[in-house]
């Protein structure tokens, strides 16, 4: 029943602005600032579900074993939150995420699962949003550069990327920080060379990488209550 | 990327119904890290996408008594953060470690590494499989080749097979089983590569109907001496220029038997039975690691820009043999 009442949704969404609208500011409140900026959103048939018993219902197990080319229904957990869409089976999660959810903290840039600004997590472990499929995407949880901060404070490792002049341009400190809170996430203690190898998965072409390395190991200190 | 189908089964049966009678008709997506961006740049325009990451039996490692077994499916990132049942096959812990970012071990699967294509640039610029101009001629010996064949490359194919893990799963005595609509049949390694002779042949044995759901290191592997070198212009983000694997089966400090598998060098991974042959019965020691890597060598056919590579082939030998009985 509240599967159907979420897609319901997300087709009244996509066919009246109006609707649209009211989603998409519907979802600025949870966590958008960007969005409440620009004042409505894009197409985003977000459908926000207090009740996590809500996910399996919604699940992966209502998928069809073929579907599409056309649009179909494509259910996504982000950062907690369920959100219903419409869209093509080609569409990746990473258009997903900036095109339809208006999430744009991570970057499409090389587009070829290389350089790693799209970095997101999917169930704990960092995957190049631009080279995950949405539709493939549903039943698992993805965490966004947009979904680690607490209101109004960052989170140990991006505050430790401003502590460290971890960035220049900034493109891609978002997939930076992604894929470094993951790696901490697992590996707590690391060595300046764990460190290193850490951020084998992305590219700074303003070439911060000195900075980066401090502030992965800053982190790892401050997220265990340590100090410097 | 052109629309497409998408086919998320839940079992291999469903699975193998859902593709097609050639590979325009449908293929299989495990990792995506190839296919995903082969479809963005309409390299290959499938009518149906087939997810098989939902099939579980396709993910996994298992001991047995045969030996080994790992799904098909299983992503790198799995054999890397929990390398125990690895421990007796550093050559494999090596190549797998050559994947170096997280993101790429964490989406990549095994099979998907035996399987990706080749990255020749005029194949991934769309000139097709055996890099042909308007008059079928191929652009790779006059062209930039610096990174193409330098074994079995009299064409047409000149391009590489960019696999890490088949030069140690094939030293390792490996098999993969295949699953097809006819049931399953188990092969070795070795056996899933071929040099296309034509453009009607791909670099793989595989047919479009076929899946690869598990590869089985047999357990007598587990006491061979076993390394892989990989020669590299960049330390991530690429593949190797070279790669040697080897294993052996030692008496004292007598090789009784010794594999040699190549990397990059060839279209398929290439075994150098010269090397084997120099190295049997041998004491191996600096001089005899030395001179199987000059073994390797023999028999290469450098195009005009990667004569270099023969030379990895000697240091990348040599280095793989002194590191398989460090």
């Amino acid at each position: 029943m509240a599967d159907r009442d979420e897609r319901n949704h997300s087709n009244d969404s996509q066919r009246e602005p109006d609707a649209k609208a009211e989603a998409g500011e519907k979802t600025a409140k949870g966590f958008s600032r960007r969005q409440f900026i620009k004042g409505s959103g894009l197409a985003v048939g977000a459908g926000v579900l207090a009740n996590e018993g809500l996910l399996k219902a919604a699940g992966i197990e209502s998928t069809p074993v073929v579907s599409g080319p056309g649009a179909v229904p494509v259910q996504l957990k982000i950062n907690g939150r369920l959100h219903s869409l419409r869209l093509e089976p080609r569409v990746t999660l990473l258009d997903a995420l900036r095109n339809h959810l208006d999430l744009t903290g991570a970057k499409k840039v090389c587009d070829r699962a290389t350089c790693g600004a799209c970095t997101v997590i999917m169930d704990g472990r960092p995957v190049y949003a631009c080279t995950v499929l949405a539709i493939e995407a549903q039943g698992h949880a993805i965490e966004t550069i947009e979904g680690i901060a607490p209101a109004h404070k960052l989170h140990p490792v991006s505050q430790s990327f401003v502590d460290n002049d971890a960035q220049q341009c900034g493109f891609c400190t978002s997939g930076f920080v992604m894929a470094v809170k993951s790696y901490l996430d697992h590996h707590p203690n690391p060595t300046y060379d764990e460190a290193k190898a850490s951020l084998n998965g992305n590219l700074c072409r303003c070439g911060t990488y000195m900075g980066i390395r401090k502030a992965v190991l800053e982190a790892a200190t401050k997220e265990k209550g340590g100090r410097l | 990327m052109r629309d497409f189908e998408y086919g998320n089964p839940s079992s291999l049966k469903q699975a193998i119904a859902l593709l097609g009678a050639n590979f325009d008709q449908a293929q299989v997506l495990a990792g995506g890290t190839d296919l995903i961006s082969l479809m963005k740049d309409y390299i290959v325009t499938p009518r149906r996408v087939v997810n098989i990451k939902g099939i579980a039996d396709l993910r996994g490692v298992h001991e047995s008594a045969a030996g080994l077994r790992i799904g098909s499916a299983t992503v790198l990132e799995d054999l890397f953060e929990r390398p125990a049942p690895l421990h007796p096959f550093p050559s494999l812990r090596t190549a797998i470690a050559g994947v170096s970012s997280a993101q790429m071990r964490s989406m990549g699967t095994v099979g998907g590494d035996l399987l990706q294509r080749p990255r020749c640039w005029y194949f991934r610029n769309g000139f097709g499989l055996l890099a042909r101009d308007s008059q079928g001629r191929s652009l790779v010996p006059n062209g930039d080749n610096r990174y193409h064949a330098i074994f079995d490359n009299a064409g047409p194919a000149y391009f590489v097979s960019p696999s890490s893990l088949a030069p140690p799963l094939i030293t390792l005595g490996a098999t993969a089983r295949v699953t097809g609509p006819k049931g399953s049949r188990e092969i070795p390694v070795a056996e899933l590569f071929r040099t296309p002779r034509d453009a009607s042949e791909r670099e793989h044995t595989l047919g479009p109907k076929d899946i690869l759901t598990e590869i089985l290191i047999p357990a007598r592997s587990r006491t061979l001496r076993n390394a892989t070198y990989e020669v590299r212009e960049r330390h991530v983000m690429d593949w190797p220029l070279v790669t040697a694997s080897v294993a052996l089966r030692m008496e004292g400090k007598r090789v009784r038997q010794a594999t040699v598998v190549l990397g990059q060098v060839a279209p398929t991974p290439w075994r150098s039975q010269a090397a084997e042959r120099a190295l049997a019965g041998k004491e191996l020691d600096e001089a005899a690691a030395a001179h199987a890597g000059d073994a390797a060598a023999q028999g290469a056919h450098p195009l005009s820009r990667n004569g270099y590579k023969v030379q990895l082939v000697r240091v990348a030998v040599k280095r793989a043999l002194l590191q398989a009985i460090a």
